[in-house]
């Protein structure tokens, strides 16, 4: 486990959750390791998701970021997203839906020798920003990007 | 779940190049089955690790907005042809399962 | 005379099947030119890749799909299923000995033994039912995944679908023919409307396919599809696509593997004669 990850986690689950979940038998001792952030990834609001996932929503916009997302989602079940992040020293990255019902899709920790570069496909129920938040020197810097989903003719 | 993740590295001037396919539901829990009428339960993958010589070069957390089948890509330094890495995902009923590939 | 009237009723002879239609030969030629004059700037091969040789914003999310597609999953499965052998011994391999060469582009074809049309789909449950075992399922599922593998190993290959001067495969032409531009369900829409006439245009928020290229890239994973199933499996036949069109013109659809859609896929294969197979393929 990386140290950016550590630092991540630190702040966003509560130990109690982890242990609860432990004996439960919902997470294997790997799963709990990495204990993945349940408050991040259900929070209904996009601060309340980042502040969870990146230890703040305190962002700058930077255009450093490059976020590649379509204008009009051909399917909004899988939307292509990649984002590359220009700023030195990028250690996390976070990519949020605003208006889905959780916003937080998914958040990325970097080893030392791993660029600030992710792509992957979202799920999107509506229109709107695509937000990805990149975490460098423990500041966190954001770009965003409006991605319409419509509902379709015959192919949709 | 044998067989669940296809692997594709690639290394240039050091730096690899991962694409990875899951094949997974990513159920979201939120919509109901047609024909029974009961919610289909939430199964997603929760953690995505790759490692590296012994380090981890990416740790992901997703939730279950990312796409059915994910694809995930990343690139990462300090590699070359023929190096070994380990894919590995938990999902949250506990399910995972992990790849070891080697970079072209 | 004698002689010139011979010639007249041979003639006749070989135009009768046909009598008051154009030849199949004919048919193409004009299909083709029909879309190479609506779409110019298409490259005339880039048509087997659907909507997506006629919209560059959806080509641009095809692409990164393409990057890592998710028939890929299906390709494997179905490599799987290829190589396991029959309770008799026997295999696929046994039944599809051209595999590794390619044979998607030869189907479907017109069986003279039976009058009727062979699709690959066809070819596969039946080198099932003769080896003893259980036939798939028609539209989806283990019979998708072998056709995908069988699809991608002919990949580059050239679709070749023969139409023999036999009456009983001209009917079989002219069958798919007429399906393809007979109006039909509430909506009173043909194939030929949406995929002929409007290739191009938007119905909503969609951009119409021509029908040039579209069944090369069978079967095909669509994204629809996949969402709509729990185990997020989006792969289907040719067959389960022209059910779904014609449910989206409100009228009945017919069965997978009906004489009618056999007729259909002989007609609309042919009409991509020389485009090269490039299935299986991802779609919306």
């Amino acid at each position: 486990m990386n140290q950016n990850r550590r630092v991540l986690l630190k702040g966003s689950l509560a130990a109690g959750a982890v242990g609860a979940a432990v004996s439960a038998g919902l997470l294997t001792p790997k799963a709990v390791m990495a204990a993945w952030s349940k408050e991040a990834f259900e929070a209904k609001d996009t601060n309340a998701a980042l502040a969870g996932a990146m230890g703040s929503s305190d962002t700058t916009a930077s255009d450093k970021i490059k976020l590649k997302a379509p204008d009009i989602a051909e399917n909004g079940a899988v939307v292509p997203i990649t984002v590359t992040s220009g700023i030195d020293g990028t250690t996390n990255m976070s990519i949020l839906v605003a208006n889905n019902n959780t916003p937080l899709t998914s958040s990325y920790a970097f080893g030392p020798d791993t660029e600030g570069y992710i792509s992957t496909r979202v799920k999107m129920g509506k229109t709107s920003d695509v937000i990805a938040v990149v975490k460098a020197g423990g500041k966190l810097y954001s770009t965003r990007k409006e991605v319409k989903v419509t509902i379709g003719g015959c192919g949709g | 779940m044998a067989k669940s993740i296809k692997l594709r590295a690639k290394a240039k001037d050091g730096v690899a190049t991962v694409k990875c396919l899951i094949s997974h539901p990513m159920e979201t829990g939120l919509r109901k089955d047609k024909k029974s009428g009961k919610m289909i339960p939430a199964e997603f993958i929760q953690e995505v690790t790759c490692e590296h010589g012994g380090k981890t070069v990416l740790g992901a957390e997703w939730g279950s907005a990312i796409s059915k089948n994910p694809f995930l890509s990343f690139k990462f330094s300090g590699a070359k042809s023929g190096d070994s890495i380990k894919i590995s995902w938990v999902d949250n009923k506990g399910a995972s399962d992990s790849l070891e590939g080697k970079i072209k | 005379m004698k002689t010139i009237a011979n010639v007249l009723t041979a003639a006749c002879l070989v135009a009768l099947p046909v009598a008051g239609q154009a030849s199949p030969e004919s048919d193409l030629n004009d299909f083709r030119d029909h879309f190479y004059k609506k779409f110019p700037d298409t490259p005339k091969d880039d048509f087997i890749n659907g909507v997506y040789s006629i919209d560059p914003a959806s080509r641009e999310q095809w692409e990164a799909f393409e990057e890592f597609p998710s028939y890929e999953i299906y390709i494997d499965k179905g490599e799987e299923l290829f190589n396991k052998k029959f309770a008799n011994g026997k295999g696929f391999a046994d039944c599809f000995p051209n595999y590794e060469k390619g044979i998607r582009q030869n189907y479907p074809y017109f069986d003279s033994g039976s009058g009727s049309i062979v699709t690959l789909e066809g070819a596969i449950n039946k080198c099932l039912t003769d080896n003893g075992e259980k036939p798939y399922k028609w539209k989806k599922g283990n019979i998708t995944y072998v056709s995908a593998y069988l699809a991608s190993k002919s990949r580059g290959n050239k679709i070749n679908i023969k139409i023999p001067n036999d009456p009983k495969a001209i009917d079989q032409y002219n069958r798919g023919k007429k399906h393809f531009y007979a109006k039909r369900g509430q909506l009173n829409m043909a194939c030929a409307d949406c995929h002929y006439h409007y290739a191009g245009a938007k119905i909503r928020a969609d951009i119409l396919s021509p029908a040039l290229g579209h069944p090369t890239g069978f079967p095909v994973y669509r994204n629809k599809w996949a969402g709509a199933s729990k185990k997020g499996d989006g792969m289907g036949s040719l067959h389960r696509r022209y059910g779904g069109c014609n449910k989206q013109v409100r009228a009945k659809p017919f069965k997978a593997q009906s004489d009618e859609y056999k007729a259909l896929e002989y007609f609309h294969t042919y009409m991509s004669n020389g485009l090269e197979v490039n299935g299986p393929s991802q779609r919306k």
